[in-house]
């Protein structure tokens, strides 16, 4: 593997071996004081944001440096991509710097994918920390390594992901990895927060993809419940009335919570709107796997450095 | 497959050097040496945690236990020890899945650890192995046992327990087989071609 790029076409039983490397890194770092290892000695990962994050960003590079590798962090705010620098030019300054790997974050979609065309002849590999609307992997596969720690397995699980699937693309990745390994997923969403299409969305075909605009009536079958984050930064236009009627509609209250099975989970991809996408109380309750999700994140996203950056140099 | 007579060759290109039998008395033997070297039941004896490596170390670790057990009735602590995170040589070789690393509950802060491997070479493992263990605590004295030692060795490192001294050609490759992880007990010289 040379890039990851996102979970559509990627091959179930590399995400398999993501997710085995994750759990071992995991186990391996479970209760250690100095939680570092050398494995990535002497390689630069430079994380190249250009929209705003947080915990993704955090969380790669922890997870780089605890692999023991040099992070860089560039921001588009601060970097000559504000003087109009084209994200090509950046991008192979980058690998003639030495970066070893680039995680980039963008607003356009598909913007991963044109790196890893551009640095093509090169050994630099890219890592899509989110483009646009379109993929956010290394999100699907934390969801996923949450899932299998809180579920044993998502073969035959059903899935609701709830929200704005129209900007998110944790949605979209989630769709592919989840599918790919056998779970049923059910996209509930306003008919405005939907893409044109999404029928159609292509499916692993381990499991399957329905669309339902009634949460209530989903919710006492779901095994685990993935709440969106309403992505007010790309809305041009109204997408539903009132933040109230969509919290009203869509938002994971505690009424709603109590209609979920026993054992069923409520993920949330980070940063929750508090009373508008999920209630407080929810999101603070056992049932809620937010912090594990974030947790995991790291030791994800170190398999992901691992399996890109420690194999054959020359390997695909 | 019937067994082959005690005796009668192997295929040039694949050689018995050890039966089951053999592999056996050979771990008893290095139990017997475990024992004697670390004063093992006598009184004001320091504790002895054996951690195998894995994939093979780990099951010649816990036959090792067993047998000091039958001998000495003393309960040595095991465990596995991953060092795949450690290794020098990731670069050059496809991308390797990780193993285990499973402490004993007692952890192995100033015990004596005896890291158990299959077959000891250029002692590369070795160097990962001390490396590995000196990130999960501080053990008062490291030995090493392995069940083959082939030679070919790239770096200032020996065994204090060896089953059995394998003179081989670098082009030959050693591989120890166990029920656990193989199906039978049998340690197997592999000639590849080129350069024998």
């Amino acid at each position: 593997m040379k890039h990851l790029l996102g979970t559509e076409g990627l091959d179930p039983a590399t995400a398999l071996a993501i997710l085995d490397t994750a759990d071992g890194l995991k186990r391996t770092l479970l209760g250690r004081e100095v939680k570092k290892l050398p494995t990535l000695r002497g390689r630069t990962v430079i994380t190249c944001f250009y929209e705003d994050s947080t915990r993704t960003r955090v969380s790669f590079e922890i997870a780089g440096k605890w692999m023991s590798a040099d992070v860089v962090n560039v921001s588009a705010g601060s970097s000559s991509a504000k003087k109009g620098e084209s994200l090509r030019d950046t991008a192979l300054t980058l690998a003639a710097a030495g970066a070893d790997c680039v995680v980039v974050r963008h607003p356009a979609s598909g913007a991963a994918h044109r790196l890893a065309s551009w640095l093509a002849h090169t050994n630099t590999s890219v890592v899509n920390a989110g483009d646009g609307t379109h993929e956010h992997p290394t999100q699907a596969l934390l969801d996923m390594a949450t899932l299998r720690e809180r579920l044993g397995s998502v073969e035959g699980r059903r899935i609701a992901v709830v929200g704005d699937v129209l900007h998110s693309r944790v949605a979209r990745s989630n769709v592919h990895l989840l599918t790919s390994f056998g779970a049923d997923v059910v996209l509930v969403a306003p008919p405005t927060l939907l893409p044109t299409g999404v029928a159609d969305w292509p499916v692993g075909s381990a499991g399957s993809l329905r669309v339902s605009h009634h949460l209530d009536a989903e919710l006492p079958t779901a095994d685990a419940v993935m709440m969106l984050r309403v992505q007010a930064e790309r809305m041009h236009g109204g997408f539903f009335p009132s933040a109230r009627e969509y919290s009203i509609a869509y938002g994971l209250s505690e009424a709603r919570a109590a209609m979920l099975p026993d054992h069923a989970v409520v993920l949330h991809p980070g940063p929750m709107l508090r009373g508008m996408e999920i209630s407080a109380a929810v999101a603070d309750s056992p049932r809620a796997a937010i912090t594990q999700q974030v947790a995991n994140g790291v030791h994800v996203r170190m398999a992901v450095l691992y399996h890109l950056l420690a194999g054959e140099e020359d390997a695909a | 497959m019937p067994p082959r007579p005690r005796g009668a060759p192997e295929p040039a290109e694949r050689r018995e050097l050890l039966s089951a039998g053999d592999v056996a008395r050979t771990i008893a033997r290095m139990a017997h040496q475990v024992i004697e070297k670390t004063s093992l039941g006598a009184s004001g004896a320091r504790p002895v945690v054996l951690l195998g490596i894995p994939t093979r170390g780990a099951p010649l670790a816990t036959r090792l236990a067993t047998r000091i057990a039958d001998f000495s009735e003393v309960q040595v602590p095991v465990g596995t020890l991953d060092v795949t995170l450690y290794r020098d040589d990731l670069r050059r070789k496809p991308t390797r899945p990780l193993g285990q690393t499973a402490l004993p509950p007692g952890g192995i802060e100033d015990a004596l650890v005896i890291l158990v491997d299959d077959v000891l070479f250029s002692g590369r493992t070795i160097r990962a192995a001390l490396d590995a263990l000196r990130d999960v605590g501080r053990p008062r004295a490291v030995q090493l046992a392995v069940l083959v030692d082939r030679g070919h060795r790239e770096l200032p490192i020996r065994a204090d327990y060896v089953g059995k001294n394998v003179p081989t050609a670098r082009s030959e490759e050693v591989h120890a087989l166990f029920t656990e992880t193989d199906g039978r007990d049998a340690v197997l010289l592999h000639r590849t071609g080129e350069g024998a």
